[in-house]
């Protein structure tokens, strides 16, 4: 594909440039837990899981001693409807109390939710399943979702974060963020949501009032406002940011789409402001998990006992800055696979992360879309499954089954796999063939991904391996 | 030896047969799709002098050996009859019945003025190869696309891509509700009589039998060693053994070799015409025989109006999906000026004189397009429409399986010139006017590029676009009907030519 041949050109050019300038910064941020027993290699999985190893950090503000391993409540279980349809599922209650009471059990305290997620329903369904352990055993983070113009009114964004508390029992709460400030067409939108209504002044007002412990902001999109507002730190006094990071996004975000911006400039502008940060998308939504054959081999190669996974989740946990690392678990297998990488945490040495880094940029080749399934771009008002096409592209893509020429020796394998696949990820009816172009679905999109343009693209190499029946 | 090459013969021909109506993978066709064309009334439509010359031929040479082994509609009510006869006491449950002249030349009259006059719906009701046809692809092929339905649920739990699950509906209810029936009154015909199907209803079988009279190779009752024991004429399943008299009556013979395999005395062989040591007269005027004889085409008449009260039809599901995904609603056929016929049949008039609503491009249309007509004049006959899928341009397969002539071969090169209709917008239904949203999919998709966005405000090029078809252009595949977002109505949709063009 033709992005694929720009992006290989290109990264190939820079690859040995970028490498020696990673090195420098690497090992100034990681030398501070070098010395933390290194090797302490966990296994991928089988055993069970030490109870009392877990790492903590410390918040310079309040004190709290934090989990490195922070639990999102974005990515709840369901339960099956049958068919495969999991659009509209319903949370499946027993198995959120059942992770989170291993979680806690496992030393995990810290749990992020969102009055947006999961249909609205997440923030109940963690209420639920906390408010069965005493109070001052876990920290509640919970965010501002007033995203939607009806809701910017500040009677509208006060109702919703008193009905936060309700929903998630409790009458205060210990991490509360401003929610994706940058997204939508940036500082506009911004002072729209939390300057203009004066909720931010109500939020800091709650802060000094004690329902909310610390106040702080995560961050996708427009760079300008997340400058604007750490320029602002003297007077509004950030306990923590919330920022994606991962070693894809290290130094490649800007890359993958020039709306967003890498993560080494986000967490050195927090880190040398002393804020700790919140990271989320470490796994990228499980694209970090589930990478391509040559990738898998290359890491395992290194380690073959540790999981895919667990390479994200100690890149993002060695940083000293970093407060916690937030993951979404639905299933208990990856509570187990993630309490093994933090409990304790082997962090990265310099030459892991100069292999991470490379590893990245052979990554960056792979011309996966970026989208970590988040399903803020749905309901498709045309009935596009949007996410479940994006993603069975990113996984022929991974296992090999893309292939553009028809003279390949394992093509006709490939296009039966992408063919055969396609219809059973994606009912006919909710494939790209069907995106008219309307484009309502990317502002949504929090990874900046041009949706339509990817549906028909993807839609265009469909129709490429049908005539070349 | 003869019966047994017979039943072997009959057997391979009757399952690929069988198989080309199941496999929808289009992998059988190429190898066993002449099976179809050696049809008869097929290949008289298709004016397939060839093989109408060698089954005159193989008629006059051996008698009926079509209607036992090539037919597969025969070969089925054998099957039926066997089974029947493996009942207890049943075996020997046959007996000499007279020719019913009236009902057997009266049907064929009927059908020769139906074929001339090109009504097309009775032709198929009673073309044998069609009815076997409708009875497979409307009655066994969704069992057999629920097994590989099966198949591809456990694949992908197996992580497989050997097989793919494909759609099963029903595609029209009045043709599968006359497959049912069909089956259901063939069924107990053959359980009951025999070929009573083949000698009193079936104009293939009456046309053969006009020639097999003449047959140079013909069974012959030996009357010196016959001991008149009736043996041969209560397991002939045709009927047509007057022991009595010693004779047979050639017309409605089906060439079975049973008799000379039944008959204890070797008093019955196959006998050269040429050869004129054994004095039998070709065809004899029957006494009236005495018990069994029934009047199949009144008992065939209460059947069947017996089984159309007890016939339920059982209404197909769709998948419907819901969730945190948008409802979409089903489309819905627009009223067609017009048919829509497949590229290769010419247009409405030959497609309607030759096809013979067997099923077949029906069975093995991949895009859901194909599907029996339920207007009455073409009943059965396919037409074309879009609500599900629409005539990929890869795909021939129709042509290539058409045994009939309604349609010929096309490569894929000649069908995107081939103009089987054209594109009409319906300005009501067109969403950037009624949902005001860019949208174009249909052109995005038109693979002859017929369709081209324009402003819908000619004032304002900036004014959302609306789309202009290019009849020239426009092949009628049904790509912009079915992908065009507007539901249950698309916003354009094709309209059928009755006589089609090249670009």
């Amino acid at each position: 594909m033709n992005r694929n041949n720009i992006d290989d050109k290109r990264f190939s050019r820079r690859d040995f440039l970028k490498t020696l300038g990673l090195a420098g910064i690497a090992s100034a941020g990681i030398s501070s837990c070098l010395d933390n027993g290194k090797k302490n290699v966990v296994p991928a999985s089988g055993e069970e899981p030490s109870k009392d190893s877990m790492t903590y950090r410390v918040t310079p503000n309040t004190g709290d001693k934090v989990s490195l391993l922070g639990f999102g409540m974005m990515r709840l279980p369901t339960l099956e409807k049958g068919e495969g349809q999991k659009g509209d599922a319903e949370i499946d209650q027993e198995a959120v109390n059942q992770l989170v009471d291993y979680a806690l059990e496992h030393g995990v305290n810290y749990f992020d939710t969102s009055p947006a997620y999961c249909k609205g329903f997440s923030e109940r369904s963690t209420g639920i399943a906390l408010a069965r352990h005493p109070r001052d055993k876990y920290f509640i983070a919970t965010k501002l979702s007033n995203f939607a113009p009806a809701t910017w009114e500040r009677e509208n964004s006060i109702a919703m974060y008193r009905n936060s508390l309700k929903e998630l029992q409790t009458d205060y709460i210990d991490y509360m963020l401003l929610h994706a400030i940058g997204m939508g067409n940036g500082m506009e939108e911004f002072e729209n949501r939390y300057i203009n209504n004066g909720i931010l002044d109500f939020l800091l007002e709650e802060r000094k009032a004690g329902r909310i412990r610390n106040l702080g902001f995560s961050y996708h999109g427009d760079v300008s406002v997340f400058d604007y507002l750490l320029s602002r730190n003297d007077e509004y006094k950030w306990d923590f940011v919330q920022i994606q990071l991962n070693y894809l996004d290290w130094k490649y975000a800007k890359d993958i789409n020039p709306r967003n911006t890498d993560a080494e400039y986000l967490y050195n502008e927090l880190h040398k402001r002393g804020i700790p940060a919140v990271i989320m998308e470490p796994l990228l939504g499980g694209r970090l998990s589930n990478v391509p054959d040559p990738i898998v081999a290359r890491l395992k190669q290194r380690e073959p006992e540790l999981s895919v996974a667990s390479w994200a989740f100690r890149f993002a946990g060695s940083f000293p800055g970093v407060l916690t690392v937030l993951s979404g678990m639905n299933r208990m297998e990856h509570l187990q696979d993630n309490i093994g990488s933090f409990a304790p945490l082997s962090p990265l040495s310099e030459e892991d992360f100069n292999f991470l880094q490379k590893t990245a940029t052979l990554m960056m080749k792979f011309d996966t879309i970026p989208c970590n399934d988040c399903k803020y771009c749905m309901p498709c008002p045309y009935g596009i499954d949007i996410p479940a096409i994006l993603l069975h592209y990113n996984k022929c893509i991974n296992e090999g089954n893309v292939s553009e020429n028809s003279q390949d020796p394992d093509y006709r394998k490939a296009r039966r796999a992408f063919l055969v696949g396609y219809d059973r990820s994606v009912p006919k009816l909710r494939q790209a063939s069907h995106c008219i172009g309307c484009n309502q679905c990317s502002p949504h999109c929090p990874q900046g991904i041009h949706i339509p343009e990817e549906l028909h693209r993807i839609d265009n190499y469909v129709e490429q391996l049908k005539r070349e029946a | 030896m003869l019966r047994k090459i017979r039943i072997t013969l009959a057997v391979l021909f009757f399952m690929a047969v069988t198989a080309l109506f199941l496999d929808f993978t289009g992998t059988i066709h190429s190898v066993l799709g002449w099976t179809a064309k050696l049809q008869f009334l097929p290949a008289l439509l298709s004016l397939n002098v060839g093989i109408v010359i060698a089954l005159v031929l193989l008629t006059l040479l051996a008698g009926r050996v079509y209607c036992s082994v090539i037919c597969p509609l025969g070969v089925m009510q054998d099957f039926i009859s066997h089974i029947s006869g493996m009942r207890k006491k049943k075996r020997f449950r046959f007996s000499y019945s007279r020719e019913i002249k009236w009902l057997r030349y009266g049907i064929l009259a009927l059908f020769v003025v139906a074929v001339v006059a090109g009504i097309g719906s009775f032709v198929a009701l009673l073309a044998p190869y069609s009815s076997y046809g409708r009875i497979v692809s409307n009655l066994l092929a969704p069992i057999y696309g629920w097994g590989n339905n099966l198949l591809a649920w456990l694949a992908e739990r197996a992580g497989s891509y050997a097989f793919y699950e494909k759609e099963v509906w029903i595609k029209s209810i009045p043709t599968f509700a006359i497959a049912a029936v069909s089956f259901i009154v063939i069924a107990i015909l053959a359980w009951r009589g025999g070929r009573t199907y083949c000698n009193t209803v079936c104009p293939v079988g009456t046309v053969l039998g006009l020639l097999s009279r003449y047959s140079v190779l013909r069974p012959v009752i030996d009357t010196g060693r016959c001991k008149d024991c009736s043996l041969c004429a209560r397991s002939c399943k045709s009927s047509c053994i007057d022991y009595k008299n010693h004779s047979i009556d050639y017309s409605r013979c089906v060439a079975c070799m049973d008799c000379l395999y039944n008959c204890s005395h070797g008093a019955i062989s196959m006998r050269c015409r040429l050869n004129k040591s054994a004095a039998q007269p070709d065809s004899v005027c029957h006494e009236p025989s005495e018990t069994g004889s029934v009047d199949s085409g009144r008992r065939g008449f209460l059947s069947v109006s017996a089984m159309v009260a007890a016939s339920s039809i059982i209404k197909a599901e769709e998948k419907k999906v819901d969730g945190g995904l948008a409802v979409i609603e089903d489309k819905k056929a627009p009223v067609r000026a017009n048919p829509i016929v497949p590229a290769g049949a010419g247009g409405l008039r030959n497609f309607a004189q030759h096809c013979t609503a067997c099923q077949l491009c029906v069975s093995v249309c991949p895009n859901n397009v194909l599907r029996p007509s339920t207007d009455l004049t073409r009943l059965m006959q396919p037409e074309m429409s879009y609500e599900t899928g629409y005539c990929r341009p890869e795909c021939t397969r129709c042509s290539d399986v058409c045994p009939a002539g309604a349609i010929r071969p096309v490569s894929t090169e000649e069908k995107s010139s081939i103009r089987i209709g054209h594109a009409v917008w319906v300005k009501k239904n067109c969403i950037p006017l009624s949902d005001g949203v860019e949208c174009g999919n249909c052109a995005r998709h038109c693979p002859s590029g017929a369709i081209q966005m324009v402003p819908s405000d000619a004032a304002d090029p900036e004014s959302l676009k609306i789309p202009v078809v290019n009849t020239e252009r426009c092949i009628g595949c049904g790509a912009c009907e079915n992908l065009c977002p507007a539901r249950p109505f698309s916003a354009i949709y094709v309209e059928g030519h009755s006589s089609h063009s090249i670009m």
